[in-house]
């Protein structure tokens, strides 16, 4: 620090900062800056301004219904006959100001949250909003109840607030000009010299404490607007369940739009140039009988390659999303893996009616990597396939004969990823497989998902 | 022989057509899609219709559905349907109308020159021409019934009856005698209580009836 020049380190801190220190009587200066420092500044607005809103408030979402259903109260009680349209009147206007309350509050909940926002600079989360019946619906939610009780209390802690708030700035900010007067001389007060020098120290002490009464009164009226005015605990959650479950959804069916255009792509593409590679492989390997031998044989490895590449190509691309899935659903789809697995499967479907797509592909992959399984690890003779619509749900099983002992954990195991897939739609997965086997994996789905 | 191509890959219809000129066929037209198949058809009535599944609009099943209306509206011309996937459904489809004069296959067999080729003229014949992969998908949806009777050489020689192929043709591809195949026959035919006849085609009609039931 001490070998810095002295240049580079003025350009480090800001000139306030830099000036105080030079100042005779700084401390001073640092407590009447403090005094009226952005966010002791912010919150006697923010509180002041709570007296008049909490006056709108509670004249509207309190004192205008309450007020109404006493005059009506009153009328039918003590004058039902002499002035019936008056009682009638006030009937039903309190009727109708009941039951457009919630269109009253919602106003008066955004006047508090822009009174947070532009004073203060903090943002209250917005009351949930509901669908349903207009009026009803608007009732029945539960956030109507909390806001109805923030305008009822926003008189009472507006007003209170906003005085205890006034009143320290007052009695400080006078004090702060008449001790000093009378202290000098300057101005007889009459009052004894013990009061004087008790005043002399609680009239500072207030002042200085009025932006930190300003500010807890400010934080309490926070913390009574979020939990009244915005969305309470419960609500919060089920917003960020709804839109968990939202995105999933749109994840699971994103993975299942891809699958399909890279099955398409391939179809289209690699695909349909392997084929007329290896027809013209073929030709050239029919009709070159006369052709040299080394060159024939290469002809002949060139079109048993290409073939074989095909067949593995298709193997691939079947497993992604076959179109027949799409076209005649489920129980089409799964006669192709059963019949191309290394090992003979036998293949049950019961379906009285379709699922849905997403829930079609992902029973299709469950089918699929379950087969590919037994055929790399199980050393099964037989798999057996059941597919079963059961209600609104979709029952897979897939056994084998195999040596058992499988298990879901660690990270490459296909049936790890199985148990992932059939999760992302909430359905669930088990195994049994003990050691000798036989295992069984079943997967159960939702169908609507 | 007159054929018709319906193929929506430039490439492979080029391919096609090529190998069919080689191999001594009339390809009078050859179309991208389904609906310029059916007009071919119409026009030029050919004796075989060679058809892509996969074609415009929708890329899933046109071909399928135009062999269908082929099928129906001109029984006299053969179709052989071709695909990079097979499916027991579609094949159930095109065998549902008429089964003499049908062939499904995989795209993969056109590169076996000769073969493919016989296929095609046994198609056009009259005959049935199914792909393994098809009768493989048939045969994982019995389940406790006759089949489980079957050895495996006459569960092999099941799979060639239902593919299409004549007692000259298992003899060819099981390189075993004719005596042989013939005994392996009317084994199968008895252990399914299917009935005895004398001409291929019926005779794989009854086996292709017993799998799809």
């Amino acid at each position: 620090m001490a070998g810095r020049p002295e240049g580079v380190y003025g350009d480090h801190v800001t000139s306030t900062e830099a000036a105080i220190p030079r100042l005779r009587g700084g401390a001073l200066i640092t407590v009447l800056q403090g005094l009226w420092s952005a966010p002791g500044r912010r919150a006697t607005l923010h509180t002041l301004a709570g007296l008049p809103a909490g006056v709108v408030s509670f004249a509207f979402a309190g004192g205008l219904p309450v007020g109404l259903g006493y005059s009506a109260g009153w009328s039918l009680l003590y004058a039902p006959g002499s002035a019936w349209p008056a009682t009638t009147g006030f009937v039903v206007l309190t009727v109708a100001v009941v039951l457009l309350l919630p269109l009253i509050v919602r106003p008066l909940t955004a006047m508090q949250r822009l009174r947070s926002r532009a004073l203060l600079g903090v943002d209250i989360p917005p009351p949930p909003r509901r669908g349903g019946g207009r009026l009803i619906g608007a009732w029945a939610a539960a956030g109507m109840w909390r806001q109805l009780a923030y305008h009822v209390l926003a008189l009472f802690t507006g007003v209170l607030g906003a005085v205890v708030t006034a009143a320290c700035w007052l009695v400080g900010v006078a004090m702060a000009v008449v001790l000093p007067l009378e202290l000098a001389g300057g101005w007889d007060t009459g009052w004894s010299l013990p009061a004087t020098l008790a005043l002399a120290v609680v009239g500072p002490a207030v002042l200085l404490a009025a932006p930190w009464v300003a500010r807890g009164v400010a934080r309490a009226d926070t913390a009574a607007a979020r939990a009244l005015l915005g969305p309470s605990r419960s609500e919060q959650l089920s917003v960020q369940v709804a839109s968990l479950s939202r995105s999933r959804a749109d994840i699971v069916a994103a993975t299942d739009a891809e699958r399909r255009r890279i099955e398409r792509d391939l179809h289209d593409g690699a695909q349909q140039r392997l084929v007329s590679l290896a027809m013209n492989l073929g030709m050239a390997r029919a009709n070159l009988t006369d052709t040299p031998e080394p060159a024939r044989r290469a002809i002949e490895a060139a079109h048993d390659e290409a073939t074989q590449a095909l067949a593995e190509l298709r193997e691939f691309v079947r497993g992604l999303h076959p179109a027949v899935l799409n076209d005649r659903g489920l129980d089409a789809a799964l006669s192709g893996i059963a019949a191309r697995a290394p090992l003979p499967v036998r293949l049950s479907v019961t379906m009285t009616a379709r699922c849905s797509p997403v829930v079609e592909a992902i029973a299709y992959f469950v089918v699929s990597e379950a087969l590919t399984n037994v055929a790399k690890h199980a050393h099964a003779g037989h798999a057996e396939v059941t597919v079963d619509r059961v209600g609104d749900r979709l029952r897979i099983a897939v056994t084998d004969d195999g040596r058992g002992g499988a298990t879901a954990d660690g990270d490459g195991s296909g049936l790890r990823g199985l148990a992932q897939r059939a999760a992302s739609v909430d359905g669930t997965f088990t195994l049994h497989s003990p050691a000798g086997g036989p295992t069984t994996i079943t997967v159960e789905l939702p169908c609507a998902s | 022989m007159r054929i018709v191509i319906g193929e929506d890959s430039v490439l492979l219809r080029a391919g096609l057509a090529k190998l069919l000129a080689d191999g001594g066929f009339d390809v009078v037209a050859a179309v991208p899609d389904a609906e310029q198949l059916l007009r071919a058809v119409a026009e030029h009535r050919p004796d075989l219709a060679l058809i892509d599944v996969r074609m415009p609009p929708t890329h899933t099943d046109e071909g399928i559905r135009a062999a269908l209306v082929i099928r129906h509206q001109y029984p006299q011309v053969a179709v052989l349907v071709l695909s990079q996937y097979v499916e027991e459904r579609y094949a159930t489809d095109l065998l549902s109308v008429q089964t003499s004069g049908v062939g499904y296959l995989l795209k993969d067999r056109v590169a076996h020159v000769s073969e493919f080729l016989d296929a095609l003229r046994r198609v056009a014949a009259g005959g049935t021409a199914l792909d393994p992969e098809v009768v493989a998908q048939l045969l994982v949806r019995r389940r406790d019934d006759p089949i489980d009777r079957l050895t495996p050489r006459e569960t092999q020689v099941l799979r060639l009856m239902a593919e299409g192929r004549s007692n000259t043709g298992i003899v060819d591809a099981l390189r075993v005698s004719h005596s042989a195949v013939e005994k392996y026959v009317s084994s199968i035919l008895a252990k399914l209580d299917l009935p005895h006849t004398d001409t291929d085609h019926r005779r794989v009609l009854a086996v292709l009836k017993f799998l799809r039931t």
